[in-house]
């Protein structure tokens, strides 16, 4: 059986151009940047290329903007705590959207520990910010506020412009986690006045285990691993020169190649929202427009998400669902919850992710593969009625 | 998790659920779950001299709740309801090779259903 794989926003395979030119990192050119014999030299230019290129793919202002973590998870950390903390006694509030990653609304709860007052900020039903509460919430005692560029789970690309402007009206840090916007639409870090933002190598085609948090020049955070001072000495620890050759050389090619594939992802996108929606008792979720090119999601009536993933699973499709049976929490997407779906409903969520392996010649068969797995799976459910 | 930890025997029984659908005025009904939580079983049976001589399920859930559900219809259909009454959720998951942990609880009220579907017709008996 043919593999489909539509899982994209869980985990990319590595862009064999970006292996080549970061396996000899592995293998010859081991050395620890901190040493400063030539092997130790050698891999510190290696570094110090990767940070070029990722300046150049955000427009950052000079490459010392650019710090190398370990994933996006941990970017989204020092971003929050370092700026919360560092900045702590210019008050003790934080603000985040309701569909941030788990990996900033956690921190963020976690300052609550500290002190801290954390305000969540709801989205409409597409997934687009309120900016009346956002311009009432955030404070002069804000710290940071932190809203992503696009959503993982509905693709709903949020209007950082106009929000960047009313968090910079205040005079507060913006955080922006562009985990999943990142390669997919253009991000000029310098144009959005964006002060923190994340990336991760995995989801540009680069290898699992960096990330990267950009720092606007001039913005104040402090470290949340202590040691050796690398980075800056915001993130201590032997540098992964691997995985941080492989993202260099990922978000390169990113910038190349992301208008050219974003619009041939954006047509097979296109025709399969069009196919889903044509199941009974079928609604997109996210916004119809403002919606990553690569991102499909619906959430079908009367039947479960982790039975919908097995089903399709068996045609060779791997598909993401916000159901609360393929979590590790057992509860339902908070994003789904956010844009105002019931848990029922939020159940029976599937998300596509496209990527360089889909093309045109995919969609007949996922939309059969849909089709007969919902046909199927409601005939088992006592929860759906067909409308007629 | 998805189908990390499913047995085989769990995937053949979500892939190919045996007894699906409903029984029209069935001797014994039963229903548990909740739609919120992600699981909603139901179970019919007809009773003859009280032995279970047919029974059906529908189902709203995960791949074990569909596989519990199929195999606690295995296990009930021609058994003495005082037998089947006997059935517990570990039966049923042992029966399918084992769950994985987190789905233990949650989607593994197959059981349930069945106890229930046998109470309404001993309830009904009595009537």
């Amino acid at each position: 059986m043919k593999r489909i794989y539509l899982d994209h926003a869980s985990s990319m395979p590595v862009d064999p151009r970006v292996l080549k030119l970061a396996e000899s990192y592995l293998i010859t050119n081991y050395g620890n940047p901190s040493s400063l014999h030539s092997v130790g030299l050698d891999a510190k230019q290696a570094i110090e290329d990767a940070r070029k290129k990722i300046a150049d793919f955000i427009n950052a202002e000079n490459e010392n903007c650019i710090i190398f973590t370990g994933s996006a998870t941990e970017s989204n950390n020092l971003a929050i705590r370092g700026a919360a903390l560092r900045n702590i006694t210019q008050g003790k509030s934080v603000v985040a959207s309701a569909i941030e990653h788990i990996s900033v609304l956690n921190p963020m709860k976690e300052l609550q520990k500290n002190g801290f007052t954390f305000t969540i900020i709801p989205v409409d039903s597409t997934g687009l910010l309120d900016l009346e509460l956002l311009a009432k919430h955030v404070t002069k005692n804000t710290t940071v506020t932190s809203v992503m560029y696009a959503n993982n789970e509905i693709g709903t690309i949020e209007p950082i412009h106009e929000i960047s402007n009313i968090v910079h009206e205040k005079g507060i840090y913006l955080h922006v986690d562009a985990t999943a916007a990142a390669g997919r639409i253009p991000i000029d870090v310098q144009k959005e006045k964006i002060d923190l933002l994340t990336l991760s190598s995995n989801d540009l085609y680069g290898p699992h285990g960096a990330g990267v948090l950009y720092i606007k020049p001039g913005v104040k955070i402090q470290s949340v691993l202590l040691g050796g001072g690398q980075e800056r000495g915001l993130r201590s620890g032997t540098e992964n020169i691997f995985a941080i050759v492989g993202m260099g050389e990922a978000a390169h090619l990113a910038g190349k190649e992301m208008n050219t594939e974003s619009k041939r992802l954006t047509t097979i996108r296109d025709t399969i929202i069009k196919d889903l929606l044509q199941i009974e008792d079928t609604y997109l979720t996210g916004h119809p427009t403002q919606r990553l090119p690569h991102h499909a999601s619906v959430r079908f009536s009367g039947i479960e998400g982790e039975s919908i993933l097995l089903n399709m699973d068996m045609y060779g499709i791997q598909i993401s669902t916000g159901s609360a049976c393929s979590s590790k929490t057992l509860e339902p997407s908070h994003v789904l919850l956010a844009i105002g779906l019931k848990h029922e409903e939020a159940h029976g969520s599937m998300v596509i992710s496209l990527g360089q392996s889909n093309t045109m010649t995919d969609v007949p068969t996922i939309k059969k593969a849909a089709k007969e797995t919902v046909e199927r799976l409601r005939q088992l459910s006592p929860l759906y009625q067909p409308k007629r | 998790m998805a189908n990390v930890g499913y047995s085989k025997k769990v995937m053949e029984h979500f892939m190919n659920p045996h007894n699906v659908g409903i029984i029209e005025k069935p001797d014994g009904y039963g229903k548990v779950g909740n739609p919120v939580c992600g699981d909603v079983m139901e179970i019919f049976i007809r009773v003859k001299d009280d032995i279970i001589t047919d029974i059906k399920f529908r189902t709203f859930g995960c791949g074990s709740a569909i596989a519990t559900s199929s195999m606690v219809t295995d296990l009930a259909k021609g058994k003495h309801v005082d037998e089947a009454m006997k059935l517990s959720r570990g039966d049923v998951a042992n029966e399918l090779d084992g769950l994985p942990p987190q789905k233990m609880h949650c989607s593994n009220l197959a059981a349930d259903a069945l106890h229930e579907a046998i109470k309404d017709y001993r309830n009904k008996k009595k009537k």
